[in-house]
């Protein structure tokens, strides 16, 4: 059997956005593979997840119980477990997120699975399923193979693969819980939400980010003063952020914020995917960075490689003569 | 408190040209400058903090070439108090799942409260190895975790999730936890501890010496195959604008003005 199954991934009542990414790769590696996709929701309440879903011409399989209300990597291990016996899918596929690398090296070395983490392509080639995945923040791509198993593992990479649109209803089927009781192996506690800082840059028209290219905090004023010039405010990538240049608030990507402005200007930032991903909404990019290949350029409609600490200070200059 | 704290030697490629080498089968690696990967010097602040407030000690074990020991002295100044460096070319280090067999090996016999990893190496970003290692060692994890608190025989975990949200999970001792950059302050090593560093104990082990056989951690044990590398082309529609660093800055000033951007 060729199956394909995926897993859902919701939280907070939210059905996330990498549920219905990975369909944009599964129907065309289970038509490959010989078989079909089915994707697993587990949850409590979850019928109009499931049908938000089933809308994408699949087939879901639910497991509606209390006992999934949130997310727990030991509990969702024995199910999928479980039902990769019952099911014996060809491949297994589930996003790589804060959820899904919890949950998929375990997985993988309980199981024995072929794994592949975090990748942007997927294709079958004489029956041999090969991944694509980045290394070196972007820099080299690897195809890696996946040994022949009766079931593969890959952790698809977040914002990689722009979401289907609906196309017709598939089918909803509920099914007993394999887990017949609560586990007390890992007890979640509770979320917490994100501080809020002086300045919602979600809002922002203008935004000056910076990032690892900044080198140390004694050359923040530099970003600071541009960002006061034009009226900016101030972000950064997750390096700026660890540094203490920023506070987390300021942070944009992933895990921090995504953010919308008319103009944004990034120096030193190398462009990880985790930062482009929070960053796709702004119109207008300019990138400065001394490695011509940073990832960062891809995104940019004006690019300076250079060192910023050069150009910037003389940005400053020039900007002030022509504002006046 | 007995700790563990797992950390890799990785090439700084943040501003580098990235090149395959001649056999492109893996990357011309001459010309990079290594140090401690990233969220593993966050793992190893962390267990020092730990180490401080519990009292106890930590032993850092570190897959890696001779010239890594400069890295696993360091860590050692900061406050860790031996260390395991495990060298052997048979590891089919390009799958974590085998890497995260070898580091077991160093640990499983041993008593352990708390095992710490990076949460991702930088330079294959798979994510992978802390969370397989605790499956293998048979004890529960959290990854990606931002805050620990240590109480009772349990550890609450404060995980960062997508948007700035955080999960806090509880699980009980001995366990796992993948350290997220930006957790803690890494201290620099103070001059004694430098000093000290040089007397403490580091032991080279191979896989024989582990126990560990060669079956289980070679590339006939890896489930993968990296069939590929390749330099993906950045396709760029940006204007890119050219001269010297005044030129630039000139030219952007421009742009930014007369588009009515600024």
């Amino acid at each position: 059997m060729g199956n394909v199954l995926v897993l859902a991934e919701h939280r907070q009542g939210e059905l996330r956005d990498i549920s219905i990414e990975m369909l944009a790769l599964a129907p065309s590696v289970a038509e490959a593979l010989g078989g079909e996709v089915t994707v697993l929701l587990l949850g409590s309440g979850v019928d109009e997840m499931a049908g938000k879903i089933a809308g994408h011409g699949v087939k879901v399989l639910v497991v509606d119980d209390p006992l999934f209300a949130d997310y727990n990597s030991d509990k969702y291990q024995k199910v999928l477990s479980a039902l990769i016996d019952e099911y014996k899918p060809r491949l297994v596929m589930l996003g790589q997120t804060a959820q899904g690398a919890d949950l998929a090296p375990a997985l993988a070395v309980e199981k024995k699975l072929p794994f592949v983490p975090d990748i942007i392509g997927l294709e079958v080639e004489e029956g041999v399923i090969k991944a694509t995945r980045q290394l070196y923040s972007g820099k080299v791509n690897a195809v890696v193979a996946l040994k022949e198993a009766d079931t593969g593992l890959v952790a698809v990479r977040e914002a990689a693969f722009e979401a289907p649109d609906p196309v017709d209803a598939g089918a909803v089927e509920k099914i007993d819980s394999p887990l017949k009781e609560d586990l007390d192996y890992r007890k979640f506690v509770e979320y917490i939400e994100a501080e809020i800082g002086d300045v919602d840059i979600t809002q922002s028209e203008i935004l000056v980010g910076v990032g690892r290219g900044l080198k140390e905090d004694k050359n923040l004023p530099i970003a600071e003063e541009l960002a006061e010039l034009i009226k900016a405010d101030l972000c950064g990538s997750r390096a700026a952020c660890d540094a203490g240049w920023l506070s987390d608030d300021r942070q944009v990507g992933t895990s921090g914020k995504t953010v919308q402005p008319n103009l944004y200007i990034c120096m030193g930032i190398s462009g990880a995917f985790q930062h482009v991903a929070g960053m796709k909404g702004a119109k207008t990019v300019v990138a400065i960075n001394k490695d011509p290949n940073a990832p960062i350029f891809a995104e940019a409609d004006y690019a300076i490689v250079d060192d910023l600490l050069k150009v910037v200070p003389s940005l400053i200059e020039k900007l002030k003569e022509l504002k006046g | 408190m007995k700790m563990f704290t797992c950390i890799k030697y990785v090439p700084d490629t943040s501003e580098a040209e990235v090149k395959l080498n001649a056999e492109g089968t893996g990357v011309d690696s001459s010309r990079f400058s290594y140090d401690i990967n990233d969220a593993d010097n966050y793992a190893v602040e962390e267990s020092v903090l730990l180490k401080e407030k519990y009292e106890g000690d930590v032993t850092v074990v570190s897959i890696g070439p001779k010239s890594s020991d400069v890295m696993i002295r360091m860590a050692m100044a900061k406050g860790c108090d031996r260390a395991i460096r495990i060298e052997d070319e048979r590891i089919a280090d390009h799958d974590p799942l085998m890497v995260a067999r070898v580091l077991a090996g160093a640990i499983k016999d041993q008593e352990f409260d708390l095992v710490f990893t990076g949460c991702m190496a930088e330079d294959y970003g798979q994510a992978v190895t802390g969370v397989a290692l605790a499956e293998i060692l048979g004890v529960p994890h959290a990854a990606y975790v931002k805050k620990v608190e240590v109480e009772d025989g349990k550890v609450k975990a404060h995980r960062e999730l997508e948007g700035g949200l955080r999960e806090v999970v509880e699980i009980s001792l001995p366990a796992v936890l993948t350290i997220q950059t930006g957790i803690n302050e890494p201290r620099y090593a103070p001059i004694r501890g430098i000093r000290q560093a040089q007397k403490k104990e580091l032991k080279v082990m191979n896989l024989d010496d582990l126990g560990v056989p060669v079956e289980e951690v070679g590339a006939d044990a890896s489930l993968v195959v990296l069939e590929k590398l390749y330099i993906p082309v950045v396709e760029s529609k940006a204007e890119i604008i050219e001269g010297d660093p005044d030129e630039k800055a000139e030219k952007l000033a421009s742009i930014l003005v007369k588009g009515g951007l600024v």
